[in-house]
C-alpha cells in the first residue's frame, strides 16, 4: 500500500513540471492558434541557462528563474517576430498546420545549435540539497521535486491572475476567444500575439530551470518534453489554462502507476493510450470545455 | 491508354536506365547513394499521400517506417521467410495507422498531427528501452551480402509507391483526397466520405512507409532498433517533399536528389551544422515557396514564356487582370 502511495506522491511531483511544460504550449495555442512543436527545446535552452548559472557563477537554481524568465522571453519575442509572425494571417487550419511545420524545422535547428553550443553530454545540477527531503507517514518527499510542484501552482496561479486581473491579460483572452471581435474592440492583436508567445517562451525556461534540477538537460530532449506538454495539453483541452496543470499530474501519476505495474520500459505508452482514449470519448479534454 | 508525352517518355527512359544499372556498373558508391535517393524519395512519397494529397499533417511518419523495419528485421532474423516477414510489416503498420487514424481524424488536424508526433516518440523511447541493443545481419547474410538486390527492392519499392501516386492524381479517390485538402466541408457536401478517404490515404501512407521500412531493413547491416523511430526521418521525408514539391508526382523525386546531393555535400564540407541548414532551407521554403523546386521550376518557365513573347505587354495586361488580388499573397 505504502509503495501504491509513494508512486502516486512521485507521479504528482512529477506531474508538475509536465503542467508547467504545457502550460505555455497551451498558452500559445489558445491565443495564436500556433502549435509549437520547438517548445521542448525552448524548455532545454532554458535548463541550459540555468546549468550554466550555477556552474559558472554560482547562481542558486531556484533564483535562476529570474536569468532564464527574462532570456527566454526575450527569445520567444525574437522567435514570434522572425517566423510565427509571418503565419498569423493564414485561415485558422492553415495557421496551425504550418506553425507545426515550421516548429518541426526550429525544432532542428535548436537542437544542432545546442550541440554546437553545449556538447551533445547530459548535464544536470547538483546543489547541496539536491538529495535532501523528508519523510512523512513512510512516503518519502525529495525537497527539490516538491520545490517543482510549489514552483509550478505559483506559475499557475500568478498567470491566472494576469489574465483575470489585468488589461493585457483580458486581451490575452478576448483574443484567444476570437480574434476579429478583440480588434474590433481596439484591442491590439499584433501586440496581444507578441505578449503571448514571449509568455509561453518564458513559462518553458522555468520548466527548464526545473529539468536542470531535478532531472537533466541535453540537447536533444525537447522532443520529449514537448510530446508530455501535447499529452497533457490534449488531456486538459486544447487552450486549457487551469487544465495544464491537472492534467499534468494527471499523466505524472498515470504514469508511475503504470511503471510500478508493468515496469518503467513501459512508462511512455500510458501516456499514449490515455491520449487515444481521451480522443475516442472526451475530445474537449477531461477539465470541462472552457478556454483560456 | 493515354498518349505519350514527352515527359512519360523521359520518365519511362529514367526508370529504365535506374533498373539496368547495376548490370552495367558494379561501384557500390553509386549504388549506395541511388539507394539512400530512393529511400528518401520513398518515405516523402508515401508521407504525400497523406500529407500531399489530403492534406493531414503527419509528424510521426518514422512511426510507421520504424514499426515496418522492426517487424520485417525481427521475423526475418527470426527464421521466416524475408517477403512474408516484409509483408507483416506492412500489414502491422498499416494497423497502427488505423489505431490513431480512427479516434483522431473525427476532431481537427491538430489532434491527428499531436496524435501521431506521440506515437512516433513514445514508439521510439519504448522500443529503445525493449530492444537496447544493436540489431546485426547475421554473418552467413554478410558474408553473401550484395548490394544489387537491395538497390533493386527499394527501387521497386519507389516505383510502386510512384505508381499509386500517379493513380491517385487521375482517380475518384485521389480526386476525393484533394476534395478534402481544399476544403473538408465542401468536399462533404459534394458526397465525399470525408472519414473514410481520410483513413484510406492514412493506412496507404502508413502500408507504405512501413514497406520502405522492410527495405530499409533488408539493406542495413547495423542499427539500433528505435533509430528507424527517430524524428529524423518524419523530418527529412517533410523536408524532401516540401523541397521538391508538396502535392506532386515528382516533388519528391526532384526533392530526394537534391537533398541526398546537398546532404552528402554539407557532411564533407560542415560536418556537424547540416542539420541547422536543413532546418533553415525547409522553414525558408514553407515561408516563401511553399510548392517547392516544382514551383520555382513553373514560375521561370511562365517568366520566360511572357518574356519571350512577341505580345509581352499584351500578356502582362491580361495577367493583371486576371488575378487582381495576386499581390494579396
Amino acid at each position: 500500500m505504502n509503495i501504491i502511495l509513494q508512486n502516486i506522491v512521485s507521479g504528482l511531483l512529477v506531474g508538475g513540471v509536465y503542467g508547467l511544460a504545457a502550460l505555455g504550449l497551451s498558452l500559445a495555442f489558445g491565443v495564436l492558434k500556433v502549435l509549437n512543436i520547438a517548445h521542448g527545446e525552448l524548455i532545454m535552452f532554458g535548463g541550459y541557462i540555468a546549468f550554466f548559472a550555477f556552474s559558472a557563477i554560482g547562481v542558486d537554481p531556484f533564483l535562476s528563474i529570474l536569468i532564464v524568465f527574462p532570456v527566454l522571453v526575450i527569445f520567444g519575442l525574437v522567435l514570434h517576430g522572425t517566423l510565427f509572425t509571418h503565419i498569423v494571417r493564414f485561415e485558422e487550419e492553415d495557421r496551425i498546420k504550418n506553425s507545426l511545420l515550421i516548429g518541426f524545422g526550429l525544432t532542428l535547428i535548436l537542437q544542432t545549435i545546442a550541440i554546437q553550443l553545449f556538447s551533445a553530454d547530459e548535464r544536470s545540477i547538483l546543489t547541496a540539497y539536491s538529495s535532501a527531503g523528508f519523510e512523512l507517514g513512510g512516503i518519502r518527499f525529495p525537497l527539490i521535486r516538491l520545490g517543482a510542484l510549489l514552483l509550478a501552482i505559483v506559475s499557475v496561479v500568478l498567470l491566472e491572475i494576469f489574465l483575470n486581473r489585468t488589461w493585457a491579460g483580458r486581451a490575452l483572452r478576448a483574443t484567444s476567444e476570437n480574434w476579429q471581435t478583440a480588434a474590433l474592440n481596439g484591442i491590439n492583436v499584433r501586440q496581444t500575439y507578441f505578449i503571448a508567445f514571449g509568455l509561453a517562451a518564458g513559462l518553458a525556461g522555468l520548466t527548464g530551470v526545473l529539468l536542470a534540477t531535478g532531472f537533466s538537460v541535453a540537447p536533444s530532449i525537447g522532443l520529449q518534453w514537448t510530446l508530455k506538454a501535447l499529452i497533457v495539453v490534449v488531456l486538459a483541452g486544447l487552450g486549457s489554462i487551469r487544465g495544464a496543470l491537472f492534467g499534468g499530474l494527471l499523466l505524472g501519476v498515470a504514469e508511475a502507476l503504470s511503471a510500478y505495474a508493468f515496469g518503467s520500459e513501459y512508462r511512455e505508452i500510458i501516456g499514449l493510450i490515455m491520449f487515444v482514449i481521451v480522443l475516442s470519448v472526451r475530445p474537449q479534454g477531461l477539465f470541462g470545455g472552457d478556454h483560456a | 491508354m493515354p498518349k505519350l508525352t514527352p515527359r512519360m517518355i523521359i520518365s519511362l527512359l529514367i526508370a529504365l536506365a535506374l533498373l539496368l544499372l547495376p548490370l552495367i556498373t558494379d561501384d557500390d558508391n553509386i549504388l549506395t547513394l541511388l539507394l539512400l535517393t530512393f529511400l528518401m524519395a520513398g518515405l516523402a512519397s508515401s508521407w504525400n499521400i497523406l500529407g500531399g494529397y489530403t492534406g493531414q499533417v503527419n509528424l510521426g511518419h518514422a512511426a510507421f517506417f520504424g514499426i515496418g523495419s522492426l517487424i520485417t528485421r525481427q521475423m526475418w532474423l527470426g527464421g521466416w521467410p524475408f517477403a512474408l516477414s516484409m509483408a507483416s510489416g506492412c500489414v502491422v503498420a498499416g494497423l497502427a495507422a488505423a489505431v490513431i487514424g480512427l479516434p483522431a481524424f473525427r476532431l481537427k488536424g491538430t489532434y491527428f498531427a499531436i496524435g501521431t508526433l506521440a506515437m512516433a516518440e513514445a514508439l521510439r523511447i519504448t522500443i529503445g528501452n525493449i530492444l537496447p541493443t544493436v540489431t546485426n545481419l547475421p554473418t552467413e547474410v554478410i558474408r553473401n551480402y550484395e548490394l544489387a538486390p537491395r538497390y533493386y527492392l527499394m527501387l521497386t519499392a519507389v516505383l510502386l509507391i510512384v505508381a499509386i501516386t500517379i493513380y491517385l492524381n487521375n482517380s475518384k479517390l485521389g480526386l476525393g483526397m484533394m476534395a478534402v485538402r481544399e476544403d473538408e466541408d465542401a468536399a462533404r457536401a459534394v458526397g465525399v466520405n470525408v472519414l473514410r478517404v481520410k483513413m484510406i490515404a492514412f493506412v496507404m501512407s502508413a502500408f507504405l512507409a512501413g514497406m520502405i521500412g522492410g527495405a530499409y531493413a533488408f539493406y542495413f547491416v547495423s542499427y539500433y532498433p528505435n533509430f528507424t523511430f527517430g524524428p529524423l526521418f518524419s523530418f527529412d521525408a517533410i523536408t524532401v517533399l516540401y523541397v521538391g514539391g508538396v502535392g506532386t508526382v515528382v516533388g519528391p523525386l526532384i526533392g530526394s536528389v537534391f537533398f541526398v546531393i546537398l546532404r552528402d555535400m554539407l557532411v564533407k564540407n560542415l560536418q556537424g551544422v547540416h542539420q541547422l541548414v536543413f532546418g533553415l532551407l525547409f522553414i525558408v521554403v514553407v515561408l516563401v515557396l511553399p510548392g517547392g523546386l516544382v514551383e520555382a521550376w513553373d514560375r521561370i518557365k511562365q517568366y520566360v514564356r511572357i518574356n519571350q513573347s512577341p505580345t509581352k505587354n499584351q500578356h502582362r495586361e491580361t495577367k493583371a487582370q486576371t488575378y487582381p488580388g495576386e499581390n494579396l499573397h
